[in-house]
């Protein structure tokens, strides 16, 4: 029981309480594990000593001296926070020698501290003035000399204000622990010290990736963030908890709210999915949430298609949703009609959305962008494991030996997790980074295979073909676990060193020792995303994938895994919940005639029973006149899906298009009803994050205008249409939701705190499930799958030389609608760089920031373009975020023939260089969002 | 630490530029010899300041491409190199020019007024303490003494001691300096000539 008695004393130590140290601290007896800090052993005790280094999260740097105490027969006063316990050691930590030791101390730092608190963003919550009260040290009346520097405002995250500084280094080991970049280092040290960037470069060329966790750990106000400055008191701000928007990793973040508006935001340190980190997104990405763009009133076309949008009353808009909704299935059936869900809201409504097309229109024709990103994962997991989601926590990842990361550009995409690959890296694992781009992991890569895009099958069949010839695989784990291994070893015979070099551009030796450090290794995991599932082969990655992890016994155990990172905040919830045409909540398939039965008596209608259309085949469908009506909820296809001229036209020939968003944005404005929604911040819900980290969170403000969260609407809506249902809260939402789906058997809203659940959850006493496949894989046996190589749809030919890859960028996210009304952000990256080699752009004649047409067969764009060695040649790489250079132009819907998911890392286009006139100019709602300073 | 006063600059800035900047990579033996240098041991800790030394003894200071390369390797960020770099004195971050004037600014000079001549040596070559002049003839650095504090204030060309200095000597100190490395450059000969008579005239360093 020694484990637990630490576990619940807050300590992480194998010490039987038995062998614990005692002391006494100002006269109190405690007792601590060994090892233990006097200041850790003292704060446990409520003894609050003073610090202005130390960081629970980061390593002992003993350089403030405020921690000094008297420890009984020591020499000198010891510094706490870097002085362990011993056995009868008698602390004292106010003592009158402490008190003057840290008198002077603090003394000598306002010497050099202007006491300008007044206009101190830092007022009311700076440890220097809290301890200066506490301590009663007056201020210096003939200072000595004073180091005077002007501040850094170069960029337009935050000012570093030198004469505020106290060095006490917190930002610097941040950067370098946490962060791994080391963008800011003392320089010059001596009395002259700054904390800067090697020769004096501001941070953006230094490497900072400006998460701001040095504005964070900042204990004055040397460290402030732009947006803060002027913008409220420490004690005028209130700091709630919710769960960050952008990306899968769903990192819990408080955001700070005075007046009702949101003025800041940080990390909150509760949850385990982000454990106290965060990045540049969820630190400096919330404007949109206020933004006078945002929709505030329904808006309906009173005047047919032609028509402007108006605004209108709730009543009148929906009153149109249902009638528009129901004249279709009238007139041609229920399949006439198909919805978009949303990766972007919560599990309830996401669970309500597909309830209300199966339910209450009588469609399967549901799907959401999932489809896009991760459907090869679902169908490829399903079929191997039996289960489609992440089969490790993200926090186990920092105990991986081996780290295999295959097309996931983690630190921009996931940067949170980035964090724990480096934190593994830091701790000695090994990394392999597979992935055409040289991706910034790679500098903390022990190998990087540069492989051509396309080819991820056949390198990862080479890859398993070695650890199989040279006898390095799992014969134990194979034989117990799994089925198929003999006909997956015929399909990959053909799959030695020297074919498989040649196919993906990977030189033979490279494979050889990326075989061996993954094979060799006790616990080694691997990382993919959507490098491999964005293929028309890529369900038969992720099933090259799994094939792989059995073949070594790399499942099941912490370290170990196949771990997909999804892309959406709540896209693993989406999926979940049933989102998808083919199955109900819980991947509970709708062709089985028993879960249909389930659900139908539970919803008390007739489930129709075939598979619904998935994304791209409903824009076929519209686009053929088939699919009459479409209801989309958060979603913006015709940014986000592959060929998007294609999908503009399709959603114009629709007869009724209900759009329900937070903008108005390409999609919404060819609607003829647009419901105003609501963000994260104005709603209650749950998200499910990659990890399937069920995650639950309140508002922060109150919806803006007139918008409604989702989920009423959608009741709404349900009403209207003749379905009264009565789960009138979130809560009552998910509490109906779990009781049809097993993995979320157990969950409830009052069951989730900080750290959420975990699913398979299946009953409302188990604890949730960090890791899946201990025992047995959820389909019984792990299947290997076989598997061969088949090119790309698309590759380069004389017309059309290039192979364009597309991807995400740190600062941006998806369609741009959400990052792009972050002052910080847009000022930071306002256009698309498109990455064109050194070489190539050589030959084009291309400049860095030049501007290039790029063409495929489908449509062409104009972007400036980046020249740079992150891309080899005959590769060109392009984000989705602008919609003036928007990439899905250029990308076909080619499709995996399991998954549906299109190709988008694959597509063959020409560039040729025109002239700098021609830059597509940032569009005027993004533009007004850019700082002050960086508007000409 | 050559900086010994608050410049009130964020960091140094380079009035000087970089005359004996390190040669193109590919056409000097010395960027191969960094790689050997490298190779293997750029990642073994405890080895950063070793490397630095020896990045030094090749290049005579520390050229930011082979710091950034030291940082490519050593997988150390290059501002913690920077870091490091500016702590010890003995590291240097531009070249160094052809003479390094020593200015002492130690007690015994400070009371017989060398803030003066610190002044007129930084008029005259038009770089600030711790910089190289843009036409690389003189390095500016800062010392604390020069242990023949009778001689008050005094200064150091090179390893030659000049005393009892006013900003007047010490100017002429420079300009005959300047006129001697550019005749012996070839870029005024006529000055050079005259440089070399001046040159023999100057030979008592210490007036009464």
């Amino acid at each position: 029981m020694a484990a637990d008695e630490a576990a619940k004393a807050g300590f992480r130590t194998a010490a039987a309480p038995q062998d614990w140290v005692r002391l006494s601290v100002d006269g109190r007896e405690l007792a601590v594990p060994p090892g233990t800090s006097i200041l850790e052993a003292a704060r446990r005790a409520g003894v609050e000593i003073p610090t202005l280094c130390y960081h629970p999260e980061l390593t002992v740097a003993g350089a403030c001296r405020l921690c000094l105490v008297e420890v009984e027969g020591a020499r000198n006063l010891a510094a706490a926070c870097a002085t362990p316990v011993q056995q009868d050691m008698v602390v004292h930590t106010e003592s009158p020698q402490v008190v003057e030791a840290r008198r002077t101390v603090l003394e000598l730092l306002l010497q050099n501290h202007p006491l300008e608190c007044y206009r101190c963003e830092r007022n009311g919550d700076c440890r220097l003035q809290d301890y200066a009260y506490r301590y009663q040290v007056e201020a210096p009346r003939r200072p000595g000399a004073v180091r005077h520097f002007a501040p850094d405002d170069r960029n337009p995250f935050f000012v570093r204000d030198y004469d505020k500084c106290i060095l006490c280094g917190q930002c610097v080991r941040v950067c370098d622990e946490i962060q791994a970049i080391g963008a800011i280092d003392y320089t010059r040290r001596g009395f002259n010290t700054q904390i800067t960037s090697a020769y004096g470069q501001g941070l953006e060329e230094a490497g900072c990736v400006f998460c701001g966790m040095c504005v964070d750990v900042c204990p004055v106000g040397a460290l402030v963030p732009k947006y803060a400055l002027g913008a409220g008191r420490s004690w005028e701000k209130t700091w709630r908890r919710t769960i960050c928007p952008y990306c899968g990793v769903g990192c819990a973040i408080e955001l700070a709210v005075k007046g009702g508006r949101i003025v800041g935001a940080r990390a909150a340190h509760d949850s385990p999915a982000n454990a106290g980190k965060i990045c540049v997104k969820g630190h400096f990405g919330w404007d949109f949430v206020q933004s006078p763009d945002r929709l505030t009133t329904p808006l309906v076309r009173r005047g047919g298609k032609d028509g402007p949008l108006e605004p209108a009353s709730w009543e009148e808009a929906l009153h149109r949703v249902a009638r528009g909704l129901a004249e279709i299935r009238e007139q041609y059936g229920p399949d006439a009609l198909a919805v978009l869900s949303s990766a972007k809201c919560t599990n309830e409504e996401n669970y309500l959305m597909q309830k209300l097309a199966r339910a209450a229109l009588g469609t399967n024709n549901v799907d959401h962008c999932a489809r896009l990103c991760h459907a090869s994962t679902v169908a490829g997991l399903a079929t191997a494991f039996g289960s489609g989601a992440m089969t490790n926590s993200i926090g186990d990842l920092a105990q991986a030996q081996v780290l295999l990361v295959i097309g996931s550009n983690t630190t921009e995409a996931h940067p949170v997790i980035g964090l724990r690959i480096k934190e593994a890296v830091r701790r000695g694992a090994k990394l392999i980074v597979a992935d055409p781009r040289r991706i910034p992991l790679t500098r903390y890569a022990d190998l990087h295979l540069q492989l051509l895009p396309g080819t991820n099958v056949a390198l990862l069949n080479g890859l398993a073909w070695i650890i199989w010839k040279r006898g390095w695989y799992d014969a134990e784990f194979v034989a117990a676990r799994t089925e198929g291994f003999e006909g997956w070893s015929r399909a990959v015979e053909p799959y030695n060193p020297e074919y498989v070099s040649k196919l993906t551009g990977v030189p033979v030796q490279a494979l050889e020792e990326a075989a061996r450090f993954y094979a060799q290794a006790e616990r080694a995991a691997i990382v993919y995303s959507m490098g491999v599932t964005q293929h028309t082969s890529g369900t038969d990655g992720v099933l090259a994938v799994a094939n792989l992890a059995m073949l070594t016994g790399n499942l099941g155990r912490p370290g170990t895994g196949v771990n997909p990172l999804r892309g959406q905040n709540n896209v693993q919830g989406a999926c979940d919940m049933g989102a998808l045409p083919d199955v109900l909540p819980g991947y509970q398939k709708i062709e089985d005639p028993a879960v249909r039965e389930k659900f139908g008596r539970a919803w008390g209608v007739r489930l129709p029973e075939r598979p619904g259309l998935t994304v791209t085949e409903i824009m076929d469908a519209a686009a053929r006149g088939q699919i009459k009506g479409l209801y989309l909820m958060g979603e913006n296809p015709v940014l986000s899906d592959p060929d998007a001229g294609h999908v503009q036209q399709a959603l114009q020939r629709l007869d009724f298009l209900v759009v329900q968003d937070i903008f108005l944005t390409e999609s919404a404005a060819l609607a003829d009803v647009v419901l105003p929604g609501t963000t994260f911040a104005e709603k209650e819900g749950t998200f499910t994050n990659t990890e399937r980290r069920v995650q639950k969170f309140m508002p922060v403000i109150e919806p803006v205008g007139a918008a409604r969260p989702d989920w009423q609407i959608l009741l709404d809506v349900a009403e209207r249409l003749g379905h009264r249902w009565d789960t009138r809260t979130p809560a009552a939402i998910l509490d109906e939701a779990a009781s049809l789906t097993p993995i979320y058997g157990g969950i409830r809203h009052r069951r989730l705190g900080p750290a959420g659940l975990q699913w398979p959850c299946p009953t409302p006493d188990h604890p949730g499930t960090p890791i899946l496949h201990t025992q047995q894989f959820s389909r019984g046996k792990g299947l290997f799958y076989p598997v061969t190589y088949r090119r790309a749809h698309e590759l380069p030919d004389e017309e059309y030389p290039f192979i364009l890859s597309t991807g995400r960028l740190l600062f941006h996210f998806h369609t741009g609608t959400m990052s792009r009304r972050s002052p910080e952000l847009t000022t930071h990256r306002p256009w698309e760089r498109s990455e064109i080699n050194r070489q190539d752009a050589a030959r084009l004649g291309l400049k860095d920031g030049d501007v290039a047409r790029i063409r495929s067969r489908r449509g062409s764009v104009l972007a400036r373009v980046e020249v740079t060695d992150r891309v080899p040649p005959g590769v060109v790489f392009m984000t989705f975020h602008y919609r003036e250079s928007a990439a899905n132009l250029l990308t076909a819907a080619a499709l995996d023939p399991v998954a549906r998911i299109p190709e988008f890392k694959v597509s063959a286009v020409q560039v040729e260089k025109v002239a700098p006139e021609q830059a597509p100019a940032v569009p005027e709602e993004y533009a007004r969002c850019m700082r002050p300073e960086a508007r000409v | 630490m050559a900086e010994g006063e608050a410049t009130g600059a964020a960091f140094p800035v380079r009035r000087g530029g970089q005359p004996q900047e390190a040669a193109d990579p590919a056409s000097d033996a010395r960027w191969q010899r960094l790689e050997e240098l490298l190779a293997g041991r750029a990642r073994q800790p405890g080895q950063l300041i070793p490397l630095l030394q020896e990045i030094q003894g090749l290049f005579g200071y520390l050229p930011r491409p082979a710091l950034e390369r030291l940082a490519d390797e050593s997988r150390l960020s290059l501002n913690r190199i920077y870091g490091v770099a500016t702590f010890y004195a003995q590291f240097r971050l531009q070249p160094r020019g052809l003479h390094v004037v020593r200015v002492c600014v130690g007690t015994a000079c400070h009371v017989r007024g060398s803030a003066r001549i610190m002044q007129r040596v930084q008029e005259e070559l038009g770089v600030g303490a711790g910089e190289t002049t843009a036409d690389g003839i003189f390095s500016l650095e800062p010392v604390a003494c020069l242990g023949c504090c009778g001689l008050a204030p005094v200064m150091m060309v090179d390893e030659t001691p000049y005393g009892k200095l006013t900003p007047e000597r010490a100017q002429q100190v420079l300009r005959r300096y300047r006129r001697e490395a550019m005749a012996r450059q070839g870029r005024d000969p006529v000055a050079g000539a005259q440089a070399a008579d001046a040159g023999a005239a100057c030979d008592a360093h210490f007036p009464a």
